[in-house]
């Protein structure tokens, strides 16, 4: 549904991305990930055809986002980064308007107004200034304009950014709710959300893609062992030692000891459930097990450790992701 | 071309603004005294010349009432279009809204006809409601009504100029004052070409006085309609809105 091909955007001298390449399929939710300044809006701008690309192409719906960008925008809803409305004019009106300029006949408008106003909790204030909404308020509002058309791809940045928890999660469900019929592309700095709402995952820094793929995929790709933490209470060497013999454990660290107790990090080979092994040798030693918790690999350390491996590793992108061991 | 949705939300804009609703009584404001103390003038005129037939014969209500009153308020609008203007687009580059808007199925055409088109509407109806005045001199004197009307085209040929210029100047900056000065400095260097052309004389004085703004709606107000004159306001006219098409464009390529 989107496919972007060695893209490329300079500002003067300065590339904001370079040689950028995804794809992202009908019906999924991609999260576009990357620190500020990275070229993520850069690239949004370019999908909704705001700027054209230095070279490069991308395809929104089959279309060429610079030579056919009047196909492209009929087929997009796009929300850029802070959520420029108009101050002076009411939510309604200004609903209808921006359904009326992207083509929806006057009796189907009413409709789609007042479905959109639901479906993203604005009915509410339907008669009041724009200028005058909370900032929650606003960007609902914005979120609301990009899916009065009903579009098939939504190009969203940042939607949940500046809003208080219980609209956050609502608006993810919004967002969630749209997969299948619709392909979405968000940026974001909230990495939980990502795991949460998309199915993929691109990650760019410093204007290049330096991964992209489903997420549970990355995760395994960058951390190819699972981790343990378990709290013991025993004499340290010898738990260490003890726990290191068991086949498939690759490293063991303890953290700070209390009241006799110690934390230790297990490293085993992904695939290798050292769980019942480790309750057998404590049994076994008459340690007390106090804990034993399996600890997931969450994206935002995959994405700590692509960002600051990018930069020490002087931006070679395929190493980085090829090498992925730790 | 969906120029319509367009037109309505700019109207909607400056009337839900105060802008509109400010603009129209200032201007109202300033054109009623500059009538009623132009009219008063003459009806004094008349009474002194009922005791005087031969100063009775150069009196014309058309020529001494409606004359002046189009080139005072002309000077009015040369102060006022700016900031008529001056929102368009520099407001929607300020607040970004230009990227929603540019990125919804309208060509930038369509666009840039809109807003100039609720523009060139707001100005209308400033212009329109000054008819009242004319329709006051009718009640008390004759009036001559054809170069009443070409004088109204010739003002909304003129505003139609100054509205381009605005919206020109209001594509090349986010900044509201900036759009305003540099309209209503370009317009008034177009204003007073013409002075300079005495100076100048000969082929160049010929063309500075054609080039001058005031020069040409002169011939309006006495009831000429010359295709010269009307060419020159539709040429500046297009002109200026075929460069605020570019300079979208350049915008677009600059991100």
């Amino acid at each position: 549904m989107i496919e972007v091909d060695h893209l490329t955007k300079n500002y003067g001298l300065v590339a904001a991305i370079r040689d950028v390449s995804f794809s992202v399929s009908p019906g999924q939710i991609v999260g576009f990930l990357g620190p500020n300044g990275a070229g993520k809006s850069t690239t949004m701008r370019i999908l909704a055809c705001f700027m054209p690309a230095s070279s490069g192409v991308a395809r929104v719906a089959g279309y060429d986002v610079f030579r056919q960008s009047m196909e492209v925008r009929r087929r997009i809803g796009y929300l850029p980064e802070n959520v420029p409305l108009y101050p002076d004019m009411r939510v309604a009106p200004y609903l209808d308007f921006v359904a009326e300029v992207k083509g929806i006949g006057r009796s189907e408008r009413r409709r789609r107004v007042a479905d959109v106003m639901d479906r993203c909790m604005v009915a509410d204030v339907q008669n009041r200034l724009i200028g005058k909404l909370s900032k929650g308020y606003r960007q609902r509002v914005g979120l609301a304009q990009a899916i009065v058309s009903d579009p098939e791809v939504l190009i969203l940045d940042e939607p949940t950014i500046g809003l208080d928890p219980k609209q956050i999660t609502e608006i993810r469900s919004l967002i969630k709710s749209l997969a299948g019929q619709h392909t979405v592309i968000l940026s974001t700095h909230i990495l939980p959300e990502v795991s949460m709402v998309c199915g993929g995952v691109i990650i760019i820094n410093n204007g290049v893609i330096v991964a992209q793929g489903p997420i549970d995929t990355l995760v395994e790709q960058f951390f190819p062992t699972s981790r343990l933490e378990v709290e013991i209470v025993g004499p340290p060497s010898a738990v260490r030692e003890r726990i290191r013999a068991i086949p498939g454990v690759l490293s063991v660290q303890d953290q700070a000891p209390a009241n006799g107790a110690a934390r230790y990090t297990i490293e085993a080979a992904r695939g290798r459930d050292v769980r019942a092994e480790i309750f057998q040798l404590a049994a076994q030693q008459r340690w007390d097990l106090l804990e034993l918790r399996r600890v997931g690999m969450t994206l935002e350390e995959v994405f700590i450790r692509i960002v600051a491996g990018e930069e020490s590793a002087d931006g070679s992108v395929e190493k980085s992701v090829g090498e992925a061991a730790p | 071309m969906r120029i319509w949705p367009i037109f309505k939300k700019e109207m909607r804009l400056y009337f839900t603004s105060p802008v509109a609703w400010v603009v129209l009584t200032i201007f109202l404001f300033i054109a009623g005294y500059f009538f009623s103390s132009i009219f008063n003038f003459f009806s004094q005129a008349s009474i002194q010349s009922a005791m005087n037939p031969a100063m009775g014969r150069e009196l014309n209500v058309t020529d001494s009432v409606m004359r002046p009153l189009f080139s005072n308020i002309s000077v009015i609008l040369l102060l006022l279009m700016p900031l008529v203007t001056m929102r368009l687009f520099a407001e929607e580059r300020r607040a970004g809204t230009i990227e929603l808007l540019l990125t919804y199925p309208v060509r930038d055409g369509a666009v840039l006809a809109g807003k100039y088109l609720a523009a060139l509407a707001l100005y209308t109806l400033m212009i329109g409601l000054t008819a009242l005045y004319p329709a006051i001199v009718v009640y008390f004197a004759r009036l001559e009504l054809g170069p009443v009307l070409t004088g109204y085209l010739g003002l909304l040929l003129m505003g139609a100029t100054f509205i381009a210029v605005g919206v020109f100047a209001s594509s090349l900056t986010d900044n509201q004052i900036v759009a305003a000065v540099t309209t209503f400095g370009a317009l008034l260097i177009f204003w007073i070409l013409g002075w300079s052309a005495d100076y100048a004389g000969g082929a160049l004085g010929r063309v500075l006085q054609f080039l001058s703004l005031l020069e040409h709606n002169d011939s309006f107000s006495k009831g000429v309609l010359d295709t010269k004159d009307v060419l020159y306001y539709v040429n500046f006219a297009v002109l200026a809105l075929f460069l605020t098409l570019r300079s979208l464009e350049a915008r677009r390529w600059k991100g």
